[in-house]
């Protein structure tokens, strides 16, 4: 077990090099990265400040130290537009996107694994059709098109709903679903095929063979075995969702580390855009890392693979 | 002999459908049974030659591919095969229960001992949870499984192999079924285990009047724990009938080559005998007897037409034409589903 | 009481139900996505032919006007006007000709990539196969979207930056996929004949392990359309993906939020639909093709 522990942290750290190491590389393939690090309009004299605090004329191999160096600090920078460190504005936003993030999982797999029970428990039928086409829907609309056309019916059309802006639940309804949209096709997309290999095993043969009706076979003895691989998927799109949902936030303004990548890129606030990318790849090496060992901690034969 | 029989099966027929209906498996085909209250019956047969399906059969248990194409199903009179699925519900592990060959498949690794072997009992009988767990308690108890108290809270993968199968017996039996199919349930097991096993669905059997039917391919099994025997060859039962008469002369060559290819300590100095040849294809069956191919016996006649069951004595059936009575246009008696 | 769905009756078995999705198909192709990928094509490559209007001008005079079977709409402008009084339908025309050419390009770039490097990546093995997955397995981590908002913004918005940018973000899925066959393959005879007969690496992988993987890296081309797409779309509704005044469909859903709010519908509407169609073709048609070439493929 230690060992296992050991080796996923080490290729999570050598994930996270490499992370800033593609960073470093494409901030700097394009010619001179102060252009990007000063804000637009500045004079030659900023250029030269600049040049001078990233240690811009100096080997590659430094400037990579001192760039490692301040991430391992946690500074991530300065945002040009609102003059405070990067680092604060993401944390500052964070909790936002990790609610809406929370909320559209929760809308996810409320939808998706029914839908994925009901349509592997009858191949061919109608909840089988509808799991398809559902599937097929979620892959082909994006998540701000569900977006715009949820506030066109219900803020514009029906006046049910706020269209933007974080307030109370009634908020966070919309942008819950659109972002949660895809994600509820792919978890309905896994529950049906997980549940279609629990369904083909002896265990379940047995449990109809003793006479159980067909309702507790799947809802206590097929149930509880598929959602293992539906959870853990769950778990590691938990972290995408938080870091995709730049669209859906632009979409309903709502202010978390989305909206923040977006404030970023329209104000040509690099920074912010770099800090955004980092933080958002870094946090999903460390959860893989962590649904890894907790993998290992639920079943033992994972321990064993050393 | 008891005057209606427990269970008996006429002229059954299973096939497995393709998706476009193009290829037609005929797993069991026009099978006739019958067995008796309290009696052993062994179902014997290579792999592939139907025995499982047809004790999935029985038990209304099917893939979804497979449909029941013709034929009665009689317990205790009354017609399975006419049964709704909710019937079927009641009847499945409360009259009739059934064992399945590997136990660490079998058992669902996420629940408890306790729980698994409580639970027919709890929905069977509408027990409440603390009577239907000291129910399992003695049934654990009943299988000779050590400390019960302490398996009913363990999960199956903490078990070895044997108490895993024994659990499943337990299972099997905790509703008193009048009847218990068992799938090869030692095929899984060490051979050492093998033997305390069968002594044990023995003395379970004689404590409670269950009928058993044996499904293996071990013929030795066959003459220490069955009464009556039936061979199945290619979905089709080719010979049965009383253990004894049928170890002593067997009608059918199949019958006879499974005999013969039991290895014996006695004749150490002749070669293993095996049976030329592959089982057939069961969606593509040739005319005639499915086992003329193989048949060191076969005539003419034999790849012709599939021979009926004939009685080559009373209590017996064997479908093969070497067992037709001489006289040509004579009349013969054509035995009706007795086993 | 109703025969028990187990048990039937009669010695032939049931013939195939009709089946609306059997009855679009001609033979065994898929002939609705195919015929609107086909029409997309068309309609992309006359679009100076096809467009009523000129879509990067409008007119100030005729701003936001409706579709021509509304109140207020007129059959000069039969789908409407955007802010700048131009042409939806002339737009979502010449529309359909970026997201064309972005996203077979797109898809064509990330293949050509994705599949050289997972041919080399699976067949020389060591440590430029290690170096390439952990290249890989980082990309893969990072979500497409960011990654591509951060490219774009390093060079600025273009369209064959665009098309670069995507090629960058989704080779990996192609050598991921492309490598595993290639682990296969190597394993196979005419692999070790090549090898014995005293075949170079370079031309065993050119002549024995490519044509072998084209299949793949064909089906996984056409499901990832699909997703180059919808991430074309997402860039340009965010402002760094094709800029104005090409009329991107995704841009033109950008435009549309502004009159969303007082009910200016087609502005949202059409081009979303003209996205969601495409997308749905191509996802289709992968899905088909994917069955069809390798059943092994499934688990795609």
């Amino acid at each position: 077990m230690r060992q296992y522990v050991i080796r996923r942290v080490g290729y999570c750290l050598l994930s996270l090099f490499l992370l800033s190491l593609t960073i470093f590389f494409f901030v700097r393939v394009t010619g001179d990265p102060a252009t990007l690090l000063v804000e637009p309009g500045a004079s030659d004299a900023d250029i030269a400040a600049i040049h001078h605090h990233f240690g811009l004329d100096q080997p590659l191999w430094t400037q990579y130290g001192l760039f490692v160096w301040s991430l391992a600090h946690g500074d991530l920078g300065q945002s040009f537009y609102y003059q405070t460190p990067v680092m604060e504005l993401y944390l500052q936003r964070l909790p936002n996107s990790l609610l809406l993030a929370f909320v559209a999982m929760a809308l996810s797999l409320l939808i998706g694994i029914p839908s994925g029970i009901l349509a592997s428990v009858r191949v061919g039928g109608f909840w089988d059709g509808f799991g398809k086409l559902f599937s097929l829907l979620g892959l082909s609309l994006p998540s701000f098109l569900v977006g715009l056309l949820l506030i066109l019916v219900f803020s514009v059309y029906l006046g049910w709903l706020p269209s933007s802006g974080a307030g109370g639940p009634l908020h966070l309804i919309m942008p819950a679903f659109a972002l949660g949209w895809y994600f509820a096709a792919s978890h309905m997309r896994l529950t049906r095929s997980s549940m279609l290999d629990v369904l083909g095993s002896e265990y379940i043969k047995l449990a109809r063979l003793k006479g159980l009706p067909q309702s507790l076979v799947i809802a206590k003895h097929a149930f509880k075995n598929a959602l293992i691989p539906v959870l853990t998927l769950a778990g590691i799109n938990l972290v995408i969702m938080v870091n995709v949902a730049v669209v859906v936030e632009v979409v309903f303004a709502w202010p978390g580390i989305g909206r923040l990548l977006y404030e970023g890129i329209t104000f040509r606030d690099f920074p912010i855009v770099q800090g955004v990318v980092i933080l958002g790849g870094a946090m999903i090496v460390i959860v893989n890392l962590f649904v890894d060992i907790l993998y290992a901690v639920i079943d033992p034969r994972i321990r064993l693979e050393s | 002999m008891p005057a209606a029989p427990l269970l008996e099966l006429d002229n059954l027929s299973t096939h497995y459908v393709s998706a476009q209906g193009t290829r037609v498996v005929r797993a069991v085909d026009e099978v006739s049974l019958r067995l008796n209250a309290g009696e052993t019956l062994g179902i014997v047969g290579e792999s592939g030659s139907g025995k499982s399906t047809l004790a999935l059969t029985i038990m209304r248990v099917l893939p979804p591919a497979a449909r029941i194409v013709s034929g009665r199903m009689l317990l205790e009179g009354a017609d399975l095969v006419q049964k709704s699925e909710t019937e079927m519900e009641h009847i499945r592990g409360k009259r009739i229960a059934m064992i399945l060959q590997d136990p660490m498949m079998s058992l669902n690794p996420l629940f408890t001992i306790g729980d698994q072997v409580a639970e027919p009992i709890r929905v069977h009988e509408g027990e409440r949870r603390a009577t239907a767990w000291s129910r399992a308690r003695e049934l654990l108890r009943a299988v000779r499984i050590p400390s019960p108290e302490t398996r009913l809270t363990q999960y199956p993968h903490e078990m070895s192999g044997g108490m895993r199968q024994r659990i499943v017996g337990a299972i099997g039996i905790s509703c008193e079924p009048r009847l218990l199919i068992a799938d090869e349930p030692t095929t899984s097991l060490d051979l050492t285990i093998q033997a305390q096993y069968l002594k044990l669905l023995h003395d379970l059997q004689q404590a409670h009047g269950l009928a058993l039917i044996f499904i293996t391919h071990n013929l030795g099994i066959v003459a220490k724990m069955c009464d009556q025997l039936a061979v199945m060859y290619a979905g089709r039962v080719v010979e049965s009938g009383p253990v004894s008469r049928i170890f002593n002369a067997p009608a059918h060559p199949y019958t006879r080559a499974l005999l013969n290819s039991i290895p014996r300590m006695t004749d150490s100095d002749q070669r293993l005998v095996a049976i030329d040849g592959q089982p057939p294809d069961l969606s593509a069956l040739p005319p005639g007897c499915s086992f003329a191919p193989r048949c060191p016996q076969a005539m003419p006649r034999c790849r012709d037409a599939p021979p009926p069951p004939f009685a080559p004595e009373e209590g017996r059936v064997a479908r093969c034409w070497l067992v037709e009575p001489a006289a040509v246009g004579g009349d013969f008696r054509v035995a009706s589903g007795a086993g | 009481m109703s025969t028990p769905a187990d048990v039937i009756r009669l010695p032939t078995p049931a013939p195939p139900r009709f089946s609306a999705i059997r009855a679009l198909r001609l033979g065994d192709v898929p002939m609705v996505p195919l015929a609107i990928l086909g029409v997309i094509a068309l309609v992309a490559v006359f679009a100076n032919q096809l467009a009523p209007h000129n879509p990067e001008i409008g007119s100030l005079t005729a701003r936001f006007k409706p579709p021509f079977w509304v109140k207020g709409g007129s059959t000069e402008y039969l789908l409407g006007t955007d802010q700048l009084g131009r042409d939806v339908l002339s737009r979502l025309i010449f529309g359909a000709r970026v997201s064309m050419v972005v996203g077979f390009t797109a898809v064509f770039f990330a293949g050509i990539v994705g599949t050289i490097l997972g041919i080399v990546s699976g067949y020389l093995g060591g440590w430029v196969d290690q170096v390439i997955m952990r290249i890989t397995d980082t990309w893969l981590a990072l979500p497409a979207l960011m990654f591509a908002i951060f490219l774009a913004s390093i060079v600025g918005p273009s369209m064959w930056n665009i098309v670069i940018i995507l090629g960058l973000v989704y080779w990996t899925r192609y050598a991921r996929v492309i490598r595993g066959e290639v682990l296969s393959l190597k394993e196979r005879e005419f692999v070790r004949l090549a090898i014995v007969a005293g075949c170079s690496k370079l031309t065993i992988m050119r002549r024995h392990i490519l044509p072998n993987v084209i299949n793949s890296a064909v089906v996984l081309g056409t499901l990832m359309l699909g997703v180059v797409i919808i991430t074309e779309a997402t860039l340009s509704f965010l402002g760094v993906g094709v800029p104005p005044p090409e009329p991107a469909w995704g841009l033109m859903l950008s435009d549309g939020k502004q009159g969303l709010m007082v009910g200016y519908w087609w502005l949202t509407v059409f081009p979303g639909g003209c996205i969601v169609l495409m997308v749905l073709s191509a996802n289709l048609l992968g899905d088909w093709l994917r069955v069809k070439f390798d059943p092994q493929l499934r688990q795609l």
